[in-house]
């Protein structure tokens, strides 16, 4: 099989925030009943996660699920165990009206760190991301300037973005303008 | 600048997120349908100054479809519901009656 490799390799940015594309993710698309026992269950041995409330973000053992639609939820794991994780949602939700999609290589994640990490998203995002209006355990799907995207918090200053591959060097563009040094808003901290 | 809550994820979004998707409560006349039927369901449109009934859908959110009840003149949003029904919410409605007394739109009022 050839050999993966992540949407833009690794690429890094130091504003006064930085900017790194992760690497390859695991990412697998769920849709189904989200209150059926088949889904807890399913999700449960996946991840180790519960299905989470609406908007969060639920992290378990082996990934993350987050909340993406009443329908929706997205399971985040290592790129190394998507293959493995497909085949566990495949087998506990069989029995009903369910889908299971890996979309690990449609998509890219980036990582900003830094103190003024809110801002870098604020200015890209319409989204009010005052800590205390954004809870940690939240995703949000909006866009980031004119591409769909989503995003969450990992650390107090640290978010991941996940945007479509096909748009990872816009995203990428978009955020390194946003960080770059000098457009510090002092504002969300 | 509209702000749409929408009811299916419950985020407050803001216009740019989302795509104004014409007429709420349309009643399709498909095939073997009346001429007449057929014309007033593809082309004929409400243009109300004042109460109006829209379908948003939350293309940068969740993606679901939703309809909103808000005012085409001072754009006040009187509540925004669940796509999966025939008619506006009597709380909407309720609300709306207490703002224009004597309102119509269509067959609500």
């Amino acid at each position: 099989m050839s050999e993966a490799v992540s949407a833009l390799s690794g690429a890094e940015f130091k504003g006064f925030a930085s900017v790194t594309e992760t690497g390859l993710r695991g990412m697998i698309t769920v849709r189904g009943d989200l209150a059926s026992k088949a889904m807890t269950a399913a999700i449960k041995a996946a991840t180790g996660a519960d299905v989470p409330a609406q908007r969060k973000v639920a992290v378990g053992g082996k990934g993350k699920v987050a909340w993406m639609s009443p329908d929706e939820l997205l399971v985040v794991v290592d790129y190394a165990t998507v293959l493995d994780t497909v085949a566990t949602l495949n087998a506990a939700l069989s029995g009903g009206h369910a889908l299971v999609a890996n979309v690990s290589d449609a998509r890219a994640v980036f990582e900003i760190r830094g103190v003024g990490c809110r801002d870098v998203l604020a200015k890209l995002a319409p989204v009010d991301l005052s800590h205390s209006r954004f809870a940690a355990d939240e995703i949000r799907r909006t866009r980031i300037a004119q591409v769909p995207a989503a995003f969450w918090q990992t650390e107090s200053d640290a978010f991941e973005v996940i945007c479509f591959r096909s748009v990872a060097q816009y995203v990428f563009d978009v955020l390194r303008l946003s960080a770059t040094k000098g457009g510090e808003v002092h504002h969300l901290g | 600048m509209l702000t749409l809550q929408c009811p299916y994820c419950g985020v407050w979004a803001e216009e740019t997120e989302l795509h104004a998707e014409g007429e709420a409560h349309l009643k399709r006349f498909g095939p073997e349908s009346d001429d007449a039927d057929f014309e007033s369901y593809l082309f004929m449109r409400e243009n109300p100054k004042g109460v109006h009934f829209e379908r948003w859908r939350h293309a940068s959110g969740c993606g679901k479809f939703f309809h909103a009840a808000r005012s085409t003149t001072t754009l006040e949003v009187f509540g925004t519901y669940s796509a999966q029904t025939l008619e506006p919410p009597k709380d909407i409605k309720d609300k709306i009656s207490a703002k224009y007394p004597g309102w119509s739109w269509r067959e609500f009022s």
